[in-house]
Parts: C-alpha cells; sequence; structure tokens
C-alpha cells in the first residue's frame, strides 16, 4: 500500500462548472480493454473545440504542460462511472484535482487510484484559477495531512472529508487488501441476507 | 428506532468499518458489462485471485453492440475483441453471461428486472453510473467505477461511506401527455444537476405509489442526472407482482417469504429525513432539454433561460449552453428542427415506452429529413414487442427497428450523430458529444414526444399536436 501525502507542481485550470465525464474522457475513447494510452485523449473534444475558435485549450498550452494539479469548477466530474475519466488524468500526469465541488463517483474513482481529490470555496477558486492562469509556473502544493493548498505565497485551506484523508495517508485506498482482511466476517453476514443463504431459512 | 429502507439496507449489508474510515458493504448482485470490467478482470489474473461469488455475478453486453448486423466477428475490430475478452473472462471466471446468442442479451439495467434478478432489500452495484435505475425495486444500487469492479469481483464488498436520504414527493394527477420522464426531468431541473449530490434519492407521493415498474425504472435511472447516486421507491404490491415467476424471483413459498422480508425493508412510516421536498403533479409540462446537462430543460412551450436574467454565478454556463446548442436565450425549444429521432437507452427502452411511442406513430410518416431509429432495450423486450406488431408499426412509419443496446445514447457503436444534427432523444444524457459526434446536439424528451417530433420533423407539444395537420401549414 503507498501513501499519499501530497502532490506539488504547476496548476492548470479547467474554467466552468459541471464538466462531464464525456468531456473528460469522449466515450470512443473507452473502446479498450486497458487504460494505457488514454492521456492523450484527455478533454479532446473541448481541445478540438477550443482549437476550432482561435483559442488553446489549457491541456494543449504549452505553458501548461508538466502540470501536477489540475484546479475545477463545481460538480466536476459528474455524468458517467467510467473510471477512464480520473485514469486519463491521472496519466496525464495530475496528482491531484483541487475543484468547488466533485460528484460523487468520479470522487469516489478518483480516490480508488489515488488521485486526490479536495475542495475550496468558490471564492477561492477563481482566485486560485487566476492565479494560475496568469503564471502558468507558479508551484502549487496540496499538503493532504496540513488540509492546504499552498499557491506561491498563499496558504489556502482545502476540505476534504476525514475517512478519504486517511485513506490516502495510510494507504488505504487501495481498499481491496482491507476487504479481503477478516474474511471470515463478510461470510458470516452473507449467512445471514435471506436472499443469499435461502429464503426456507427464514421461514423456519 | 424508525429508519429509511437506505438505512435499513446499509444496515443489513454493512460487514464493518474499516481501517480507513469508511463501511465494507456487501453486495447482493453484481452485473458487468463489456466497457468497465476488462481492466477489472486483468488485475484480478494478474493477483490471481478469483471471483468470489460468480452466482452472485451476471454480465451482458450492450455498449458496443452493433444494432443492425450483428454477424461475428464485428466490422468494428475493438468492439469484436471487447467482446472476446469479457466471453473469456466469464467462461475463466465462472460467470452467467447474457451473451448474443443467450435470448437474454440487452442494457445491463433492462435485463436485471426483467429476470427477476434485481430485488428489493438487496445491494447492487454494477459499472455503470445509470445502476440506479434498479432502485425501482427497493434496492440499493451503485454506479462503481473500474476499480470498484474489482473489488467487487474479488471480495463481493466494497468500500464507501454512507449517504444523507432525501426523500421526494410527487403528489396529485399528471396531466395528460405527461411521463415518468418528464417527471424525472422536471426534478432534476428543480433540485439540479448537483442537488442530489451526498443523498440517496427517495421517490414518493401518490403519482409514484400509481406509477409501474417500468415508470419508476425511469425515475430512478437518471437519478444520477440529478447528482443523486442512488434512487428508490419503496418496494409495494406493484414490485411484487413485476418479480413474480420471473426467472431468478423466489418460487412457491419462498415468494411469500420474500414478500414479508421485502415488506420489511420499505421506510417506516415516521422515519426521519435529512431533507424532504415535495411536487405538485400538476406543475409538470412535457418536459425538454435545450442544454447540455439534463438540468437544462424547459416545459415544451416554455422559454429558454436568458443569461442577464440569471444569476451572476450561472451567467456563463446558461451562455455556453445557448452558443452551443445554437439557440437564443427567451426563445421557445418547441418548433426546433430535427434530424434524428432515437427511441431506445435504459431510461426508456422498455415495451411499455415503445407502445406509447408506437401509439403515436401508428399510421403515420416520419418526416423526410429525418432518420428515426427505435432499439429496444433487450432481446425479450424486441421479441414481445414483435409479437404485438409494434416493429411493424415503427417499420411502416420509416422508422428503423433494431437489435437491443446501448445505441445512440452513448453512440459506442455505429449508431451516431453526425456534425452538427439535432436529435430528439428518450436517453438520459445531453452532454456535449454524448451521441458521437462532437459538435452533434441532443434534446432528451419522453419517448412519446420523439415520437411526435420524428413524424413532426420539429419538436411538437404533444398536448396540442395534431399528426394530421402539417406543421407549418
Ligand atoms: S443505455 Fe445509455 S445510459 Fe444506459 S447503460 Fe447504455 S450507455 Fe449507459
Amino acid at each position: 500500500m503507498s501513501k499519499i501525502e501530497s502532490a506539488q507542481g504547476h496548476a492548470v485550470a479547467v474554467h466552468g462548472d459541471d464538466i462531464d465525464t464525456d468531456r473528460i474522457i469522449p466515450a470512443r475513447f473507452l473502446k479498450t480493454i486497458t487504460f494505457d494510452g488514454l492521456e492523450d485523449h484527455v478533454f479532446e473534444d473541448d481541445r478540438l473545440e477550443a482549437q476550432a475558435h482561435g483559442k488553446v485549450h489549457p491541456f494543449d498550452d504549452p505553458a501548461h504542460k508538466g502540470a501536477a494539479i489540475l484546479l475545477g469548477g463545481a460538480n466536476f466530474g459528474c455524468g458517467s462511472s467510467r473510471e477512464h475519466a480520473p485514469q486519463a488524468i491521472k496519466r496525464w500526469g495530475i496528482g491531484a484535482v483541487v475543484a468547488v465541488s466533485f460528484a460523487e463517483i468520479f470522487f469516489g474513482n478518483s480516490l480508488m487510484i489515488g488521485l486526490a481529490c479536495a475542495t475550496v470555496s468558490p471564492e477561492q477558486m477563481a482566485d486560485l484559477m487566476a492565479l494560475a492562469d496568469a503564471n502558468p509556473t507558479l508551484d502549487f502544493r496540496l499538503d493532504i495531512a496540513a488540509s492546504t493548498l499552498t499557491a506561491g505565497d498563499r496558504v489556502i485551506p482545502v476540505t476534504m472529508p476525514e475517512s478519504v484523508r486517511s485513506a490516502l495517508l495510510s494507504g488505504g485506498w487501495d481498499a481491496t487488501s482491507l476487504l479481503l482482511d477478516k474474511y471470515e466476517e463478510v461470510e458470516q453476514l452473507a449467512a445471514r441476507l435471506p436472499y443469499v443463504s435461502g429464503w426456507d431459512r427464514l421461514s423456519a | 428506532m424508525a429508519r429509511t429502507l437506505f438505512q435499513k439496507v446499509w444496515d443489513t449489508h454493512a460487514v464493518r468499518t474499516l481501517p480507513n474510515g469508511q463501511t465494507q458493504l456487501y453486495i447482493g448482485l453484481h452485473l458487468v458489462h463489456e466497457v468497465t470490467s476488462p481492466q477489472a478482470f486483468a488485475e484480478l489474473r494478474e493477483r490471481g485471485w478469483t471471483v468470489r461469488a460468480p452466482q452472485r455475478t451476471f454480465a451482458t453486453i450492450d455498449h458496443i453492440v452493433p444494432t443492425a448486423a450483428q454477424a461475428r466477428p464485428f466490422a468494428d475490430l475493438m468492439a469484436e475483441s471487447m467482446t472476446s475478452a469479457l466471453e473469456r473472462n466469464c467462461r475463466d471466471f465462472g460467470v452467467r453471461f447474457f451473451d448474443l446468442a443467450s435470448g437474454g442479451q440487452g442494457i445491463v439495467h433492462v435485463i436485471g428486472p426483467e429476470n427477476g434478478l434485481t430485488q428489493p432489500g438487496m445491494t447492487i452495484a454494477c459499472g455503470d453510473s445509470h445502476t440506479s435505475t434498479h432502485g425501482a425495486f427497493g434496492a440499493i444500487a451503485f454506479g462503481i467505477g473500474t476499480s470498484q469492479v474489482r473489488d467487487v469481483l474479488a471480495t463481493q464488498t466494497m468500500s464507501l461511506s454512507p449517504l444523507k436520504v432525501r426523500r421526494i414527493e410527487v403528489n396529485g394527477r399528471l396531466r395528460p401527455g405527461v411521463y415518468a420522464k418528464d417527471v424525472i426531468l422536471h426534478i432534476i431541473g428543480l433540485l439540479g444537476v448537483k442537488g442530489g449530490t451526498g443523498y440517496a434519492y427517495e421517490y414518493a407521493g401518490d403519482v409514484v405509489d400509481r406509477m409501474t415498474m417500468d415508470e419508476r425504472m425511469t425515475i430512478c435511472n437518471m437519478s444520477i442526472e440529478g447528482g443523486a447516486r442512488i434512487g428508490y421507491v419503496n418496494p409495494d404490491q406493484t414490485t411484487f407482482d413485476f418479480l413474480r415467476d420471473r426467472p431468478y424471483a423466489p418460487k412457491g413459498a419462498d415468494f411469500d417469504t420474500a414478500v414479508t422480508w421485502w415488506t420489511s425493508m420499505a421506510s417506516d412510516p415516521d422515519a426521519a429525513y435529512d431533507d424532504v421536498v415535495r411536487i405538485d403533479a400538476a406543475d409538470i409540462a412535457p418536459t425538454v432539454t435545450w442544454g447540455i446537462n439534463p438540468g437544462q430543460s424547459v416545459g415544451v412551450n416554455g422559454r429558454l433561460p436568458r443569461p442577464e436574467d440569471v444569476a451572476p454565478g450561472d451567467r456563463a454556463g446558461i451562455s455556453e449552453a445557448l452558443e452551443f446548442m445554437s439557440f437564443e436565450g427567451g426563445q421557445r425549444v418547441e418548433g426546433t428542427k430535427i434530424d434524428v429521432a432515437f427511441i431506445g437507452s435504459c431510461t426508456n427502452g422498455r415495451l411499455s415506452d415503445l407502445r406509447e411511442a408506437a401509439k403515436i406513430v401508428k399510421g403515420q410518416k416520419v418526416a423526410a429529413h429525418v432518420r428515426a431509429i427505435v432499439v429496444p432495450g433487450s432481446q425479450k423486450v424486441a421479441v414481445a414487442a414483435e409479437k404485438e406488431g409494434l416493429d411493424q408499426v415503427f417499420a411502416d412509419a420509416g422508422f428503423e427497428w433494431r437489435r437491443a443496446g446501448c445505441s445512440m445514447c452513448l453512440a459506442m457503436n455505429p449508431d451516431k450523430l453526425v456534425g452538427r444534427e439535432i436529435c430528439a432523444s428518450s436517453s438520459n444524457r445531453n452532454f456535449k458529444g454524448r451521441q458521437g459526434s462532437p459538435t452533434g446536439r441532443t434534446l432528451l424528451m419522453s419517448p412519446a414526444m420523439v415520437a411526435a417530433a420524428a413524424v413532426a420533423g420539429e419538436v411538437v407539444d404533444i398536448r396540442t399536436w395534431d399528426a394530421h395537420v402539417p406543421v407549418g401549414a
């Protein structure tokens, strides 16, 4: 189990609320039996749309190349349960996503693969995005134990559920081994469920 | 102490509190499909694990199946390799696979209920966000990602934190032309696409009580579009009548025992909720989305919001959606010309949906400029519809009658929008690019409204539309 204590590097801001999983990784890239290479297609359609409008998507902007922290708006990652979305972001090189809020399944999927997610207020996010846009090489650091995001000389408190913080810090985010531990308790529980062990046990 | 169904099911399935602070929850039914499972099975092989409860695990193929020509190997080689991977995984790990040859293939959220696999009081997991559909039976059903699919395969449990419960009561009478789809679009419009984050939605009220199981599934299906990972309806006689005699439902005396247990899992009348929302059914109109998330909807003859009229924080989102859709603030969605009509998906691809749509198109013709397809939710739905002659009704009207699958709901098969096409769709997501063209546009609505739009060639209000008068005349 590997412990995750921080993420550090440049930040890249993806503006807007309700950034859905079809935008993070369009469905056509789910036609695969591995997660390899997903990073090449992260935000692909948004990048193409920006190009078509003569703009540059932050994930295409050379100034943000190598960024380690993604800044997002409210309800980031809404939509499908495809783990391909956090996988694509993580494989691109992002170590933590800080947003105003997250869609639940995306948040859970991110934890499962050790991609730290934390939230800040909308006002703080507006400031952070402005900072990252203006200074693409500014150093950001998410400190999970301290629950802070440092951006240059500013230190901002971030919110993360206690169970998530401890899962990342302890390495327990990779939960399979925890789930396999004391497995007899699972078997005892299953034996008490009538639809598993047989309805006749209830009527007996 | 009085408890909700959510709390009862949670308590009944909680194994223990894990060192990471989350709960280890036993999963009673695990449904698997081809898109989110291959990496999970690969990890099982790598680590030398088995599928812990193969008899509680069922697989099907839905997302990538072509719905026109289904001969193997599929023309799309990647689709073929995903299919053979699932075949091999099911064979190697002893999982029952409802494949194309079984007669039981279909969208995973359609085949679970139709086989009686989905039952009240269960925990259900599937690597698909619309797993919330199964909550219609009073199950607690979670959409999960691939790493959790691996955990459930390997341990039949997963690690997660409990949710709050919001009761949403819909009371009164739905007006004619208003369907379950309109009810859920209305709820999402009202509470927002993130309103349900952290909540399970309990749908109730006399409108929901009177609903068929198909209608309840439509509502629960789109809970996730409102940000709620889970939606459910308390089990009642309608639920039990649906389940009786289904292949995997308990039989004989066991069925009666099961009904007693299922009934005991329903929310207690005096259970406390974290929130309660009450909706008057009379306020719900045939509802159509105009934007790029399912919360951006309007009554079919209502007006689209103007960026300048909304709160400053919402302006950018509204402007972006209007621009992408090429709509103007203040206009109506009624009268929007469409290019494609799609009837299908786990939201509205069941027999009753096809019946409603067929009623509208019977004796009519699809407008000359519209490409229209009907994709049944499962092979069994297709057979039942064909038995009633619905396929012929659709074909006579100019719809293509297809084989079962997800099809144009997410366009991972050959069914896709092209360029800027606008699609009237009975599916559940209108995200940018969702139907296969990055610039394609989706208008979500009920199957009846899609059918009418296909005939009229534009979005119409089925309450006032007269098919015999050509639109624009
Ligand atoms: S029909 Fe659409 S929403 Fe339902 S499972 Fe298939 S792709 Fe997902």
